[in-house]
């Protein structure tokens, strides 16, 4: 009797509830699909760098969908809580007739069970088909070859949601009985009666909360944008996040009353149509529910800024690193090693020679590399940063604790560096006997640099005096990093008195002699592959301890499209989850309290209101209900993916943004939108008059 | 005087062939302008449906009713709206206050709906909640407020479209004996002062008393009309009684 009651009643409240049942089958769906990721087909058929790549993303989703089931758990705990206080009523019904407590909570269990299973078998198979798509995409990301398609399921995954999903639900059983053994008979038959008390605030108190909080949130903006230079440590950028969020919250607990008070004010938009009751539900509404709209509101700030600024992130790295990788390989590696018993006779006599002798001793074919540049830079005590600097180096002191002024400038002679400059197609230079130059294209640090320059930068190396030939550093580098991260090089001219003693680095910088993709990718293995007692020159050169730092173009790519896709990947599992989250509190608050708001569309059509009107209202208050939390998100949003971009030291240009922005808000509009609309046809429902 | 409202032989079936009921079974009467008449009758006799019948709530399945010579049988959809909106006023028993908005926007809001200008608004809410006795109450929210008070705003919200008649169902249903008299003393006065005509439906003779002419309904018919005319009410509710003790003990039993 007790399992036909609660089938009926899943019958009955399907309808009312179709948003949170779907949102159930979204969450396990999405669940499934990122966790199944590593049996996907793209993804077996892998080389061994992008496996480790996938191996990193795996981690990571492990590790963020323990974040998500919180998330999720919360959204079903706390769904399932106000769905449960709505049936009061109906509870109060049943123990009127008899019914023990202990009989209510099975009522209850069977709903959730059936429930629970319903929605992980139907969001099993949308994930399990949804995955499938995902390979797709996982498969042109990574350029695998997908001609083998075959149908996967993945058992641990699988596994993996339903015990996620079962500690969920077991949760909601547990909350469903311990809220139930609280209720008294004279509470749940009062219910409704209870639910009129509109909980007053002073609207002057209002006012002045709501201005108070708007200036608190003005600072905190400030702090992470315009004053972040303030913001040294991590521990210091917890103080704004916290007044964020704090302003936030007493942003939604005044808003209501500051727009009352406002639109009141304004007689004309006041007393117009049904303004005044659509203003009223509002107020009543969000004065209710102030911390789900601070949830929900950040919520959909981290949504729109992890989003848009991993989006864009991937972007800017993509064009960054075209920009920073012209040619195939670098090596590089120490010169005049010092006889301080520290390194061997072997390590101390190759030092001396230049890179591609270190090469050839190793028994490696030159023939592998064309367009071989060769050159050395030095680097004396006589010159470091803070003589560089020269009159600006005790305010960068104080502005910037952490640059290694002591450390040497390193140097490198016009005609060396013209020599890459030619092959990397940057601008070659032209010098007078007494000028320098300084190459530095790290944003961090060139400011600095910029203002020693300003006024000449007069500095001394070998006894003689130069001067810089521009007012500010010029774009160059010698090693390719991937980025914009060089710190700064001098350019001297070959003049200038440079010894054999402070001789620095050997570099060697090249073009494979390859004409095909395979065979690169056949000479990028000479030197990134390496076995023990595998005879390779490599083999041999650490062997003799010989230390060759190199960088090579594939390998920066295949490492930024490994943190570009894991980032994207995490930025979207999160986005959606969060998204979806938000979405469902926002409607199926607005759903619960329909029986609220079917009385008061009653009374409106009693003294003849029309449909039209009736409609209108009950679309402007949804829309109102769910536009709110998101104008104070998209705020948030303007300065926190500022503040994000900023913290990973990443420039980003508008125009770059822009598309990450776009695609971001198409993805809100679609998700967003589609549960606002679903709120706002399932509630012209429910207070549709029943003739 | 002018009928405000005509009700020509209305009928109202429910059911089908089989089993059918007659909620009302051919009725007609007029009410003219500045009237305040009383309808009576037992619960299940068809004065509720009446009621219905002529706030446009429901449709007459026989006959014509006609309120300020616009017949109302004949209008559909928003034109039904709004001459609901505009030509009359409602009292119900459960006050029917939106409890979200305070006593002043529930009775403007009757006013704003009808798209009158918002400077008007204001002065034609305080005008009548004066004359009510709420203007003490007109920020509070109906939670806060007392029966007797809610039932005053909602007649506040009734009358201040200037309706061509207000309708109200059991006004005094849900109140103390102390708060109905204060509320009749109400309608006396929106009747008397603002010549208002009201057309109420009771089932209890003191509320009733308050009336200047009674229509008694048995089984959907007519069953007797009582005048005041120039008694004094203590008289006129003696009057009542004794067609109450007529009509049977069911009425009997609620007084």
């Amino acid at each position: 009797m007790l399992f036909k009651l609660s089938i009926k009643n899943i019958r009955k409240s399907i309808k009312d509830y179709t948003i949170y049942f779907l949102t159930l089958i979204l969450g396990v769906a999405i669940f499934y699909m990122f966790n199944s990721l590593d049996s996907q087909e793209a993804m077996l058929d892998m080389n061994r760098s992008t496996q480790m790549i996938v191996e990193l993303l795996v981690d990571m989703i492990a590790y963020v969908s323990v974040f998500v089931a919180v998330v999720l758990g919360f959204l079903i705990v706390y769904a399932n809580n106000f769905i449960i206080k709505r049936r009061k009523q109906e509870f109060g019904l049943y123990m009127t007739l008899g019914m023990g407590k202990g009989q209510i909570s099975r009522i209850l269990l069977f709903e959730t069970i059936f429930i629970g299973l319903l929605s992980l078998v139907i969001g099993m198979l949308i994930g399990v088909f949804g995955s499938q798509l995902m390979s797709i995409l996982v498969a042109k990301l990574f350029a695998v070859d997908m001609s083998e398609y075959e149908f996967v399921f993945s058992k641990a995954a699988a596994l993996k949601t339903c015990l996620y999903f079962g500690i969920m639900y077991v949760a909601v059983m547990l909350f469903n009985a311990v809220t139930i053994s609280k209720y008294k008979l004279i509470d749940l038959l009062t219910a409704i009666r209870k639910n009129e008390r509109v909980k007053m605030k002073n609207p002057v108190i209002c006012v002045a909360v709501f201005l108070v909080a708007v200036s608190m949130l003005g600072y905190a903006y400030y702090k992470v944008t315009g004053g972040i230079d303030t913001l040294g440590t991590i521990d210091k950028v917890a103080g704004p996040i916290i007044l964020g969020v704090i302003s936030t919250f007493l942003i939604f607990w005044s808003l209501s009353g500051f727009i009352l008070k406002l639109v009141q004010s304004r007689k004309n938009v006041y007393l117009k149509g049904t303004n005044l009751f659509v203003l009223r539900q509002i107020h009543n509404k969000i004065n209710t529910t102030v911390v789900s709209m601070t949830i929900i509101c950040l919520l959909l700030f981290m949504t729109i800024s992890v989003l848009s600024s991993a989006l864009s992130l991937n972007r800017v790295m993509t064009k960054e690193l075209e920009e920073t990788t012209p040619v195939d390989i670098n090596l590089c590696k120490p010169a005049n090693l010092p006889e301080n018993g520290d390194y061997t006779k072997v390590q101390i006599e190759d030092s001396k020679l230049p890179v591609s002798d270190t090469l050839k001793n190793a028994g490696m074919d030159m023939n592998a590399l064309k367009d071989v540049v060769e050159v050395d830079t030095y680097a004396t005590n006589d010159l470091k940063l803070k003589d560089t600097l020269g009159e600006v180096y005790e305010a960068a002191k104080a502005e910037y604790p952490l640059f290694r002024y002591e450390s040497a400038e390193e140097i490198i002679k016009l005609s060396d560096y013209n020599q890459i400059a030619k092959l990397y197609g940057l601008p070659e230079y032209e010098l007078n006997d007494s000028e320098y130059i300084v190459l530095c294209d790290y944003d961090y640090i060139k400011g600095t640099r910029d203002r020693a320059l300003e006024s000449g930068g007069k500095i001394t190396i070998a006894g003689k005096d130069y001067v810089s030939r521009f007012r500010e550093c010029q774009d160059g580098y010698i090693l390719m990093t991937g980025g914009h991260t060089n710190y700064g090089i001098i350019v001297v001219p070959d003049s200038c008195k440079l010894t054999e003693d402070i001789k620095e680095t050997h570099y060697l910088i090249a073009n494979y002699n390859a004409e095909t993709e395979e065979e690169k990718e056949e000479i990028e293995q000479m030197f990134v592959s390496y076995e023990e007692d595998s005879g390779t020159f490599i083999d041999k050169i650490l062997e003799d301890n010989i230390q060759i730092d190199g960088m090579t173009k594939m390998s920066l790519y295949e490492a930024n499209k490994g943190v570009a896709t894991v980032v994207t990947f995490i930025a979207i599992y999160l986005g959606v989850i969060f998204l979806i989250a938000s979405s469902a509190i926002l409607a199926l608050k607005e759903l619960t309290e329909n029986s609220d708001n079917k009385q008061r569309y009653t009374v409106l059509r009693k003294i003849g209101v029309d449909e039209a009107m009736i409609n209108q209202s009950l679309f402007r208050q949804i829309g109102i209900f769910f536009l709110v939390p998101l104008a104070l998100a998209v705020v948030h949003s303007v300065f926190g993916i500022q503040f994000a971009l900023k913290l990973i030291s990443v420039s980003v240009k508008p125009e770059q943004m822009l598309p990450s922005v776009i695609a971001t808000a198409v993805f809100l509009i679609v998700v967003y939108g589609g549960y606002f609309l679903a709120t706002y046809v399932g509630s012209k429902n429910i207070i549709k008059e029943e003739r | 005087m002018k009928h405000v409202l005509e009700v020509k032989q209305i009928e109202k079936y429910y059911g089908n062939k089989s089993n059918l009921t007659k909620a009302i079974d051919n009725i007609s009467f007029n009410v003219d302008e500045g009237e305040f008449v009383g309808i009576m009758g037992a619960s299940g006799s068809g004065k509720t449906t009446l009621l219905n019948c002529i706030s446009t709530i429901d449709r007459v399945t026989a006959g014509h009713i006609l309120i300020n010579d616009e017949d109302i049988t004949k209008l559909k959809g928003s034109n039904l709206n709004r001459f609901r909106r505009e030509e009359l006023g409602f009292i119900f028993q459960d006050f029917n206050l939106l409890d979200t908005l305070t006593a002043y926007e529930n009775i403007a809001l009757a006013l704003t709906i009808q798209k009158v200008k918002p400077a008007d608004i204001d002065r034609r809410v305080k005008e009548i909640a004066k004359k009510l006795g709420i203007i003490e109450i007109l920020n509070k929210y109906p939670y806060q407020v007392s029966g007797g008070q809610k039932q005053r705003i909602a007649s506040a919200r009734a009358i201040i479209t200037n309706p061509k008649i207000v309708l109200a169902d059991e006004p005094t249903g849900a109140l103390d004996s102390k708060s109905s008299r204060q509320l009749l003393e109400s309608f006396e006065t929106l009747n008397k002062k603002m010549g208002a005509t009201i057309l109420m439906v009771t089932h209890d003779a003191f509320t009733a008393s308050y009336a200047e002419r009674i229509l008694f309904i048995k089984d959907g018919k007519i069953f007797n009309e009582l005048f005041r005319g120039s008694a004094t009410r203590k008289e006129f509710f003696g009057k009542i009684i004794e067609i109450v003790t007529l009509l049977g003990g069911e009425l009997n039993d609620v007084i």
